[in-house]
């Protein structure tokens, strides 16, 4: 499979880690807590949040279910698999390993 | 798991795109709910259709959609070109289906496993000998002395069974007097326990039931003639049925799926050994064969030298008491006779035997059509591919993969051999009984388990593949190599492309010649059969098997019987032999002319009652017919030889007289070791087949047929000599009561008894050899039609610029030919390599033959003119300003 790029990455990374925390949320929750925690600093687009929760979904990283709301809508609510909690894991080390590395040139460079 | 979620997802893409609108339709009021405006969340969301591709596309496996396309688009392509894709279909589903057909034929004959414990370590013991002829055989039928003395040879290393041949014999159940025929099979007690087989119900014979001769009328039905003629009825067990001279009590039934150790026999009862009475003492009285199981860490090959060497012994011995004029070469292939032990995990059976060689000649003949077949599928697709090289050559344009081109070509010719491996398997589903049932006479067919089982199934799915590999791999690869430059352009080097239909016509016209030689050889041997002299004239003859009920009787009594039957309307002439020509029993005694050293083979013996001759229709060349009162040589008590007189034959005449008269002669006929009696030739007549209709004719005696228990009447009637045989049965009985007639058979029915081998090998080689032919001409057909379409504006400029329709014709024609002329070559020296391996199964036919050789090459070179006709007329027709201008 392919290398995933870097923003995709950082994207899916969010997504996992959230998903950790506080799970089943659906799209929307997803969106949400990304922009509350980040403190609106980090906007997550619709447009690359639900391909990308797609492809970790045929992945095997998350898994979905429906579920009935209050209001008698249905709604497509994620969860992390185990193999996902794994890919977490690794995730975050390589992301620590990249951003502490740029810390570094940023304020020895 | 998530790859069938996508092959799954593929057929349901409506509903996949429903949940998807629904879930980004729920983002959407989530959004609202939380204060934004309805308008501001659905822009940030873009247009919805294109988030749904986005993330169909993850989830449906963009190949899977593109077979889907391929799928309909081959689907239209075959539509398209209706006329020749049934003809391709059509022939490779005849040629899958002859395959299909012989591969269940060689699969229930030869390959299929007893359903036994372990049946690898099953074996059957046989001995090797050298035939008349020469050559070397092996026989597998033991008398039950051997046995006794193999089992005691073997000891507790291995389990040795009695393993009857299955026999059709005539039943009676409950207290009827109805018969019904049956297929019974003597077994010994430890066969079921060896086998490892558990009753379906009741109890399986034990050893117990096999102590004592004559004491143990028990039996056991096979589990599917429990279903047949019981309809499963539990009740059966502990019922009485009379088979023979003994009534025998139903104890079980075996389990579903035994059916015997014969592939071509069914076999509906078992019954002991033991219960063969007669048989049990009698050496020389052989009627089953011996299997045996090496106990476990004992090797087939120690209990083979262990037999082989009590065997050799006992032949040693027997040499010692050879008459002291036995010839040097008896000796020598007696004594070089040995001891061989064969698997047996697929059964063993005469069927077996015989059709080994000639079921796998067909197979390979059924495999060369098959070839045929593809290489002209392949031939067709390669020109439509060659034909579709622009709309190629566009996909590549417009960004195709070479694999996208590859599986749309590989897609097409899947599904042709799809719907082609379909068509055949109905094709064989008819045709392969059709084969079984020319495997036999009528009288007593052969009964093969032809289940269309996962066996038949995983044949058909790996003979689909590997067909679509061999006709859809070149057309394929020839797709994806297409430069759109050149194509788009307008065609590329003309010539390069016909290389490969070039090759691919040479092959198969090796392949058909091959075939085509084949079929001469089986077509000529039996044609050279048919027309053998026999002797004898077997028009209207019936053959009436008779025994008596008690003790033998003299030929005076017999003769009254046979009186009584001549009055019978319809009957023009009656006579008694002690069995007919032809049934393939011999009698052989070894005769003595004073002056002359004895020969290798002994002559053969009849016993015949006065007008055999005449009611035979065997010619007559000089002395008399026997009379009542006359009798054979034999001896008194005290070893006291008598004289008596017999009638001989031309070829006993022309070995023992060097073809003089012998009428008045005089001859010794050996009867046992020490003595021999006088036989004084009294009449001498034209010679006629006796043991089989192969053999060349052997010198034959006839003596006057003495004191018996069973004969048989020869009966020549008037009409059809079926019509009497009812007729004749009960008058047989009325003339005498203790008289019974047990088969009655036309003379005729024995002589195609003799060629049903060679009919078959014949009529299925014909077959195939016509269907090969008609599949070369259309391939040849085809090639050569395209070639002319696809060089009409070469022909248009040639034409133009003066050449002539006779020099345009042969242009065409020329390399095609040429092709057609190496292809045969390969495939004569293909058909002259193989004689060897069918040699065995022709009579009076050499390879080397003229006739057989230019057979092939006539056929194949009138069917290549045939199919040049039209494509040659087309292009002596080509107008070449109508040509030129349309460019």
């Amino acid at each position: 499979m392919a290398k995933p790029d870097t923003l995709q990455g950082a994207l899916d990374l969010l997504v996992l880690k959230i998903l950790s925390r506080r799970a089943p949320l659906h799209g929307y929750a997803i969106m949400s807590a990304v922009e509350e925690i980040s403190g609106e600093v980090l906007r997550v687009e619709e447009g690359s949040l639900y391909p990308a929760l797609h492809r970790m979904e045929e992945a095997g990283l998350i898994r979905a279910a429906w579920i009935t709301k209050g209001n008698g809508r249905r709604a497509r609510v994620y969860e992390l698999t185990a193999r996902g909690r794994k890919q977490l894991a690794s995730e975050e080390a390589r992301w620590t390993a990249v951003t502490g590395a740029v810390q570094r040139v940023l304020k020895l460079a | 798991m998530s790859w069938m979620r996508r092959f799954t997802n593929l057929f349901r893409q409506g509903r996949l795109n429903d949940e998807l609108d629904e879930e980004l339709a729920s983002h959407i009021d989530e959004a609202i709910e939380r204060g934004r405006s309805a308008e501001e969340a659905r822009r940030a969301f873009g247009a919805e259709l294109r988030h749904r591709e986005q993330s169909r596309d993850i989830k449906l496996l963009p190949w899977l959609d593109a077979l889907a396309a391929d799928v309909v688009f081959g689907w239209r392509q075959l539509k398209k070109h209706r006329a020749v894709s049934a003809a391709a279909i059509l022939s490779l589903a005849l040629a899958m289906g002859a395959t299909t057909s012989a591969f269940r034929l060689v699969d229930a004959v030869l390959l299929r496993t007893l359903p036994v414990a372990d049946p690898a370590r099953l074996f059957f013991l046989a001995t090797t000998y050298i035939d008349g002829d020469g050559s070397p055989d092996y026989r597998d039928d033991f008398d039950y002395p051997t046995f006794r003395r193999h089992r005691k040879t073997v000891g507790d290393r291995a389990d040795l069974m009695v393993v009857g041949m299955s026999a059709r014999q005539d039943a009676a159940f409950g207290s009827s007097d109805e018969t019904e025929k049956l297929y019974q099979q003597y077994v010994s007690g430890n066969v079921f326990g060896v086998f490892g087989l558990q009753p379906a119900l009741g109890r399986l014979l034990a050893p117990h039931d096999d102590l004592t001769p004559g004491a143990h009328p028990v039996a056991v039905l096979s589990y599917d003639y429990w279903t047949r003629r019981f309809g499963r009825d539990t009740k059966v067990i502990g019922s009485k049925f009379r088979l023979g001279s003994a009534r025998y009590e139903i104890v079980g039934v075996a389990p579903k799926g035994f059916t015997g150790t014969e592939p071509g026999a069914v076999t509906d009862i078992f019954i002991p050994s033991m219960m063969n009475a007669q048989a049990i003492n009698s050496p020389g009285w052989s009627w089953f064969r011996i299997w045996l199981r090496p106990k476990t860490g004992v090797t087939p090959e120690q209990i083979r030298q262990s037999l082989q060497a009590v065997f050799s012994h006992e032949h040693q011995e027997r040499v010692k008491s050879f008459p002291a004029d036995t010839p040097k070469l008896t000796i020598d292939a007696y004594l070089s006779e040995s001891v061989v032990l064969y698997p047996a995990a697929s059964g063993a059976s005469d069927i077996q035997k015989n059709y080994r060689r000639p079921l796998l000649i067909l197979a390979v003949l059924v495999v060369l059509v098959l070839l045929i077949a593809c290489t002209n599928v392949a031939n067709l697709l390669t020109a439509r591919a060659a034909a579709r090289a622009r709309e190629m050559a566009l996909r590549v344009a417009i960004g195709a993969g070479r694999w996208r081109l590859i599986q749309l070509v590989v897609v097409e010719s899947a599904m042709m051999a799809v719907i082609a491996s379909t068509a055949g398997a109905l094709f064989a589903g008819w045709s392969a009984p059709l084969v079984v049932s020319m495997l036999a006479p009528p009288e007593d067919p052969v009964r093969l388990i032809l289940d269309a089982d996962w066996r038949v199934l995983g044949f058909g799915i790996a003979l689909t593949v590997t067909v679509t590999f061999l006709f859809g791999s070149t057309p394929a690869l020839r797709a994806s190599a297409v430069k759109p430059i050149s194509a788009l352009k307008g065609g590329e080097d003309p010539h390069s492309r016909f290389r490969l239909i070039h090759s691919l016509i040479a092959a198969q016209v090796a392949f058909c010649v091959l075939v085509l030689f084949v079929a001469a050889l089986f077509l000529a041997t039996f044609e050279r059969l048919l027309n053998r002299p026999l002797g004898f004239s077997h028009q209207r003859a019936l053959l009436v098997e008779t025994e008596i009920r008690g003790k033998e009787q003299p030929p005076e009594i017999w003769a009254q019987v046979a009186d009584h039957l001549r009055q019978t309307p319809g009957v023009e002439s009656v006579a008694l032999s002690g069995w007919a020509l032809l049934t393939g029993n011999r009698w052989v005694c070894s005769v003595v002319v004073a002056g002359r050293a004895a020969e290798a083979r002994s002559p053969y013996f009849l016993d015949v009652s006065p007008g055999f001759f005449e009611t035979m229709q065997i010619g007559w060349i000089d002395g008399r017919d026997f009379r009542p009162g006359d009798v054979p040589p034999r001896t008194k008590e005290q070893n006291l030889p008598l004289a008596g007189v017999g009638i001989v034959n031309e070829a006993f005449a022309r070995i023992y007289f060097d073809g003089q008269n012998p009428v008045g002669r005089s001859v010794e006929a050996r009867q046992n070791k020490n003595s021999s009696a006088p036989l004084e030739i009294v009449g001498y007549v034209r010679d006629a087949s006796y043991g089989s209709v192969r053999e060349p004719i052997r010198p034959t005696v006839y003596v006057p047929i003495g004191d018996r228990a069973n004969g048989t009447f020869v009966v020549r009637t008037a009409g059809d000599p079926l019509a009497l045989a009812p007729i004749l049965r009960r008058e047989v009985s009325r003339a005498r009561s203790e008289f019974r007639v047990h088969n009655i058979n036309p003379q005729s029915a024995l002589v195609r008894r003799h060629m049903i081998r060679e009919r078959l090998l014949a009529t299925l080689s014909f077959f195939f050899g016509g269907v090969a032919l008609v599949l070369a001409g259309i391939g040849l057909y085809g090639v050569l039609n395209y070639s002319v379409i696809q060089r009409r504006r070469e022909i248009g400029i040639r034409m133009a610029l003066g050449a002539r329709p006779a020099h345009v014709v042969r242009r065409v024609a020329t390399e095609v030919f040429g092709m057609v002329c190496v292809g045969s070559l390969i495939g004569l020296a293909g058909g002259l390599a193989c004689e060897r391996f069918v040699e065995s199964l022709l009579f009076e036919v050499k390879a080397t033959d003229s006739g057989i050789v230019m057979m092939p090459i006539l056929t194949l070179g009138a069917a290549a003119v045939l199919a040049a006709l039209r494509p040659a007329i087309r292009a002596a027709r080509i107008d070449p300003a109508q040509t030129l201008r349309s460019e």
